[in-house]
């Protein structure tokens, strides 16, 4: 090696070369130079998030109404308990890729590849847990009519629990009435050659306007947030004229154009955000599977340095950060 | 390579003996934060639900008031307490998890500054745009309605 390397003399020198400004390899430094820019991503789309929010702050979706699912637990809300899950799991997942850091710094490659490979099931639980996250906010709970204005309008009734009244959604399958043959999917078979039809809504607007002249005590719910911090419930009377005259779209569940839980941005930004995140998720764990083998077959032993699961780390660790931000802006705030 | 680690947290107030105790104890702190977040996420104190400061109203000095004060003014005290926890998270992920208090200064205030500092702008900017627009939206004579 010596022959090929030219001495200049001048190493101990300021300019000599071989400096590690800020005594950080350059490895790190670009990690860090990577996580500046993309902490400037994630923070350019929640503050777009916030934007449209404010845009429509009197009419935002509540997320303790909308997020109360968790696996397992058909039928209970219970806001907050599954993120709260899928937080911890990340949290913890970040600590066992610090105690892989740690344990590198020892040169101890059995404890290495425990950690990591703890760090990896820790990111597939989460991955997984998102994807359910989705699903259940795809398929939706209650089900709305959409106006022709593009707002959404839900339906519930007053109930008494515990001596107070509350208003309690109900789903439109429990008050549609179903008329037969009304409206047939158009397929590309049949009719105009080659040209099909997106899937038709699940009711009709006037099979639901029948169910709800035919229920006396079921009532529309607006987008609208009154003094109360909660979503206002129109009369009877107002109710009905609500969809009989405004009533456009039957929407039950989640997309890119509609969903049932109020302004269509609030699924566009859940989509966007977490599914961005998500991904930063799944890249992190397909790179530290990648570091996993890399450590299994020693190569960081025989390099002398695990400064290769350092850099990782410190993606991984990025990612939980993220998440904390997401949480509070799409769950808490 | 050496790799010392500064073995204490909240200025001292908590010292760990080794590095893998220090992760321990951050992880231990973390929880609790979430803990205290879903707990109130929850709950929902009433106390908490509504601002404890009505917007001054007058002139040029209660206007400069109303910026100075604009998160006790303008937010829930909850919402105020969530985005405070979070920044606290933040900060023990990135100086424990991360390793930004074994870097040197020079590296943690590139870092922190630059984004820090291009963030709040970023927000300033597009939250200020977001209340002009619902403005223009909710105004007395405005002229779009999306109730049709």
């Amino acid at each position: 090696m010596d022959s090929t390397v030219a001495n200049t003399g001048t190493e101990e020198k300021t300019w000599g070369g071989g400096n590690k400004p800020l005594k950080a390899s350059y490895g790190k430094m670009m990690m860090w130079f990577f996580i500046v820019s993309d902490a400037l991503t994630f923070s350019g789309f929640l503050a777009a998030y916030g934007f449209s929010r404010f845009k429509f702050i009197k009419e935002w979706p509540i997320a303790d109404e909308v997020f109360t699912h968790v696996p397992f637990l058909h039928g209970q809300e219970l806001p907050m308990i599954y993120v709260a899950f899928m937080t911890f799991v990340l949290i913890m997942s970040s600590v066992t890729m610090v105690l892989a850091v740690d344990a590198g710094h020892h040169m101890n490659k059995a404890k290495v590849t425990v950690y990591m490979f703890l760090t990896i099931i820790g990111g597939l639980i989460f991955v997984g847990s998102q994807a359910w996250e989705w699903a259940t906010f795809i398929q939706g709970d209650y089900g709305a009519v959409q106006t022709n204005g593009g707002n959404i309008l839900q339906f519930g009734e007053y109930v008494t629990v515990d001596g107070k009244e509350k208003f309690k959604r109900v789903s439109i399958e429990d008050i549609a009435v179903v008329e037969e043959g009304v409206r047939a999917q158009h397929e590309r078979k049949n009719g105009l050659w080659f040209v099909g039809e997106e899937a038709l809504p699940p009711y009709s607007v006037s099979e639901i306007y029948n169910g709800l002249a035919a229920n006396e005590n079921i009532r529309v719910r607006t987008q609208e947030i009154n003094a109360e911090g909660e979503k206002t419930v129109l009369s009877r009377e107002e109710s009905l004229r609500q969809i009989k005259e405004h009533g456009k779209l039957v929407v039950k569940g989640a997309n890119l154009v509609v969903n049932e839980y109020g302004t269509s941005l609030f699924a566009d930004f859940f989509f966007f955000i977490t599914g961005f995140h998500g991904f930063h998720v799944f890249s992190g764990v397909v790179i530290n599977i990648i570091i996993f083998f890399n450590v299994v077959l020693g190569t960081y032993e025989r390099r002398g340095s695990y400064e290769m699961v350092e850099k990782v780390g410190l993606y991984w660790h990025f990612v939980d950060l993220v998440w904390v931000f997401v949480f509070t802006f799409f769950y808490l705030v | 390579m050496a790799h010392e680690h500064k073995l204490e947290i909240f200025r001292g107030l908590w010292k760990f003996k080794s590095n893998t105790q220090k992760i321990w104890g951050v992880l231990a702190f973390l929880t609790f934060v979430t803990a205290v977040e879903v707990v109130l996420g929850i709950y929902k104190p009433e106390i908490l639900m509504h601002t404890w400061i009505d917007p001054f109203k007058g002139g040029f000095f209660a206007t400069i008031g109303n910026i100075i004060l604009s998160p006790f003014v303008y937010m829930k005290p909850l919402n105020l307490i969530f985005i405070l926890l979070t920044i606290v998270k933040a900060y023990y992920i990135t100086w424990d998890f991360m390793h930004m208090r074994d870097e040197t200064k020079g590296l943690r205030r590139s870092v922190v500054w630059t984004g820090v500092f291009l963030i709040c702008y970023l927000i300033f900017i597009l939250l200020q745009e977001g209340g002009y627009v619902f403005s223009v939206y909710n105004a007395e004579d405005a002229l779009i309605t999306r109730d049709f």
